[in-house]
């Protein structure tokens, strides 16, 4: 147990050391707010394992207290405990002035990505059948209306993605059109970005509102045509035969 | 008085007098005319009057100024739900606590299960009050509403009136007649006990028709009264959400004499009674854990229930502007789950002297697997991202963390969490003890490689389920998880209480001698819960968005509108905040007889007898009697 405090803040810096530039290496930066959660749920683990018994609890809070009452802080060790008594309110200040100041960035976005459809949307089941014909006809729609934006390979990475942001969505994600019904891709094809609810602001879809350029019936194979070809399924309450 | 009667007698005779000088002398011939010139003045005031009656009839909404009916309305539903848990969570374990105590004559129990009762029959008057308070609100704020609620559910009112009166009647049956009905009596007391149960869940499920139809209404048809009440009832959501309050109930009821329990040891001025108290601590964690485990199925029927009642209700929910709630649901059954699972391994290191060495790797792994699985449920699909953040994921779906914030992954870890902390549980039961059996070794292979097993079963249906239909993992693939880690729960009961039967005690238990923050810990749980069934009760009912019965009666308030997710967690906090301190002054209330009671002899409390034999699991191993 010795060390137990040294340890944690060895954690607490290989944690972040890893998620803020290692992790970066293999794929997208993190958003400091996932980084935030993550250190928390470590500082969190390391007080709730230090903190079982009582010999580990004072192996963790001793330095802490000796640190703060000053108790053998001679030398080194009581100027830096000095320093941090001046530089964390300094710290705590710029922190606060950071956060309160006027600034051109605009504040993090908590986005709802999928809102409610209207009413009028709900229920709705795809009138055409899933032939083959229809697959490739919707697929053939796709190419023409679709796929510029949200790209051949259904992975949201058209040409024109790249001028949008956020970017289309990617439809090959598990995470986008598998968890949703046909009916709520028939309404986003339709009404498009200028269609979205209020609980969907800031409304940042560019997406759109394919009802004065398409019929329904293209809406509709479109739709089985983006299914099948990003190999995913619609959810439905019932199993295919 | 006399005096004061005499002049206002007085006062009255002079005003008759004065009355029948303004009135014109009426004779015999003119009283035709009388009677028209009346009719004439008193008709408008009639058609008056009855416009008046027909505006009140036809009122909608009455607000209370400055403080908004919504916001009166949502505080005491609150009270109520939470008391009317506490109160109808209770009984159940009270009364498995009495039937424990009876089977194994073990006085603890009993004075336990009667320490619970006491807990509840102070709370129950509250719950009343509570409930009528909200009943006397609805009905002056929302007349229109409670109109068309009671034209369809009206015979139930009578149902859930007698229901109301059976269970006060035994209930006070139970609790008065506890000293009095032992012995020969003992099995009419339990008979008491059930009763109080059945009656308790009718009271719960009978109100529950009501909240769920507005939910998920059904169309009703014609038909009498009560063919009409009866197919209201029988609403899509109805029995999800009586299986899941009914298991939130235990859960709440559980943390909150844990808490009391801890309050109690905190103060405990005697080692006697901070040995009954650490006792009685441990056996409300156990409750609420062992509610704890089952609760995320309920929960994961109820939300498919509302998918598939209606997409857009689930999607607002689970999708929509409600998302965020269940992000913070996650850090609060995180937060639980942490805090029962430490109380646990705290009462492993204090409780039974040398097994911090033991026990200590596991309890790391444990833990490790615990924050690891909370960290996967805690992230959302959605992240939160600066403007150059979301450009640099490309949207703010992160293209490899992204993964954790759908479904299938939330389901894996729910299920990880429930079979480690599962696993905590054993793990306390089985410590101090060396298991005899000849077998043992064999038996404990074999658990070890089933909870391998399930384990790896969990997280590969887990990843799978991202590649199947939505269909196929939710009918199948979360079924079959939640089957797995049942399984290994009643395979690893039953062969642990056999093994544990005949297994010799290498180190006796002792108990009272937990540290302060192991009190705290118990508090803390509680908290959470209540949070928790805050949060969750506000989740329902802003699914409604709307609609007073979604679809049905739309909400033309001024309040027709959803509060913003911020305002909502302050009234949250609110209403943990006053469920705490009504439950601390109930419980203050309920304690302060006791202690008038005691006689200058008595004034050292009774001591707790923590005898031996250890059957029941409940007992998590309490030691043995000393020889």
């Amino acid at each position: 147990m010795k060390g137990s405090l040294t340890k944690t803040v060895i954690l607490l810096v290989g944690m972040y050391v890893f998620l803020k530039f290692i992790l970066p290496l293999f794929t997208a930066p993190l958003p400091a707010s996932l980084i935030f959660l993550y250190l928390a749920l470590t500082l969190a683990s390391a007080m709730i394992f230090y903190t079982m018994s009582g010999g580990s609890l004072d192996e963790f809070m001793g330095p802490i207290g000796r640190f703060l009452t000053g108790t053998g802080q001679t030398g080194i060790a009581g100027t830096a405990r000095i320093l941090v008594f001046v530089l964390f309110p300094l710290l705590v200040g710029w922190q606060t002035y950071t956060r309160l100041a006027p600034s051109d960035v605009p504040p993090a976005e908590n986005r709802t990505i999928h809102p409610a459809p209207p009413g009028e949307f709900v229920g709705l089941s795809n009138p055409y059948e899933r032939t083959q014909n229809n697959v490739m006809m919707g697929k053939g729609l796709y190419a023409a209306f679709c796929s510029p934006c949200h790209g051949a390979n259904f992975d949201g990475k058209g040409p024109a993605a790249v001028g949008f942001n956020p970017p289309p969505a990617n439809f090959s994600d598990p995470g986008t059109i598998a968890q949703l019904q046909e009916s709520y891709l028939f309404w986003r094809i339709k009404k498009g970005g200028v269609g979205l609810p209020v609980e969907a602001m800031p409304w940042k879809s560019a997406m759109p509102r394919w009802e004065v350029e398409l019929p329904d019936e293209w809406i509709w194979k479109i739709i089985m045509g983006e299914y099948d070809g990003a190999g995913q399924s619609p959810r439905t309450w019932e199993e295919e035969e | 008085m006399k005096r004061f009667n005499e002049g206002s007698h007085m006062k009255n005779h002079g005003i008759i007098e004065k009355l029948k000088s303004l009135v014109p002398t009426v004779k015999p011939s003119s009283l035709f005319g009388w009677s028209v010139f009346w009719a004439l003045v008193l008709l408008p005031a009639m058609v008056w009057a009855q416009d008046a009656a027909s505006q009140a009839m036809s009122v909608e909404y009455r607000d209370i100024p400055g403080l908004g009916s919504r916001n009166v309305v949502w505080v005491v539903a609150q009270q109520h739900l939470l008391l009317a848990g506490f109160v109808l969570g209770v009984p159940i374990f009270a009364w498995v606590c009495e039937i424990v105590g009876w089977k194994t004559k073990e006085a603890r129990y009993d004075k336990l299960a009667k320490e619970f009762t006491k807990l509840l029959t102070s709370a129950y008057a509250t719950t009343a009050l509570f409930g009528g308070i909200l009943l006397f609100l609805l009905i002056g704020l929302y007349p229109k509403l409670m109109a068309y609620l009671s034209d369809i559910f009206f015979p139930t009112f009578i149902v859930y009136c007698l229901l109301f009166l059976l269970e006060t009647v035994t209930l006070y049956l139970y609790w008065y007649g506890w000293d009095s009905m032992q012995g020969n009596r003992k099995t009419f007391h339990l008979f008491l006990g059930f009763l109080l149960n059945v009656f308790a869940l009718f009271i719960m499920i009978v109100p529950n028709a009501w909240a769920t139809f507005q939910a998920s209404p059904v169309v009703v048809g014609d038909g009498t009264a009560i063919e009409r009440a009866w197919a209201a009832t029988w609403n899509p959501t109805w029995w999800p959400v009586n299986i899941h309050r009914l298991i939130a109930n235990v859960v709440l009821g559980g943390f909150i004499c844990g808490a009391y329990a801890g309050i109690r040891y905190l103060l405990a001025a005697s080692q006697e009674e901070r040995e009954h108290y650490d006792w009685m601590g441990y056996v409300g964690n156990f409750i609420g854990v062992f509610g704890m485990l089952p609760l995320p199925f309920a929960g994961y029927w109820l939300m498919r229930e509302i998918y598939q009642y209606n997409q857009q209700m689930g999607i607002t929910l689970m999708g929509g502007f409600l998302a965020w709630l269940f992000i913070l649901q996650a850090m609060l059954i995180g937060v639980l789950f942490l805090g029962a699972n430490y109380y646990f391994w705290m009462g492993i290191t204090y409780r039974i002297p040398g097994s911090e060495r033991t026990y200590r790797r596991p309890i790391l792994a444990m833990l490790v697997v615990l924050m690891v699985c909370l960290g996967v449920w805690m992230t959302p699909h959605s992240l939160v991202a600066s403007l150059e953040e979301a450009r640099k994921m490309g949207g703010t779906h992160h293209p490899l963390l992204g993964v954790f914030g759908v479904m299938s992954a939330k389901m894996t870890v729910a299920n990880l969490m429930i079979l480690v902390t599962f696993m905590s549980f054993i793990m306390y039961w089985r410590a101090g003890k060396q298991e005899t059996a000849a077998w043992a070794k064999i038996a404990k292979s074999v658990m070890g490689a089933l909870l391998v097993i399930a384990g790896i079963a969990v997280i590969v249906l887990g990843v799978w389920g991202y590649f199947v239909p939505a269909i196929i993992r939710i009918n199948y693939f979360s079924v079959a998880q939640v089957l797995i880690v049942l399984f290994v729960m009643v395979t690893f009961t039953p062969l642990t209480a056999i093994l544990m039967k005949s297994a010799k005690t290498t180190t006796e238990m002792i108990w009272g001698q937990m540290p302060i923050r192991a009190g705290y810990s118990l508090v803390s749980n509680a908290v959470m819960v209540i949070l928790l069934m805050s949060l969750m009760g506000y989740a329902r009912s802003s699914s409604r968005v709307h609609w007073h019965v979604y679809g049905v009666i739309r909400d033309t308030s001024d309040y027709a509108y959803s509060p913003a997710l911020g305002y909502a967690a302050a009234f949250m906090s609110l209403n943990t905040f006053v469920f705490c301190l009504l439950v601390a002054f109930i419980f203050w209330v309920a304690t302060m007889g006791d202690k008038g009671k005691k006689s200058p002899e008595q004034e050292q409390p009774e001591p707790a007898k923590i005898p031996g034999s250890v059957a029941p699991a409940m007992a998590g191993g309490a030691p043995r009697e000393k020889a």
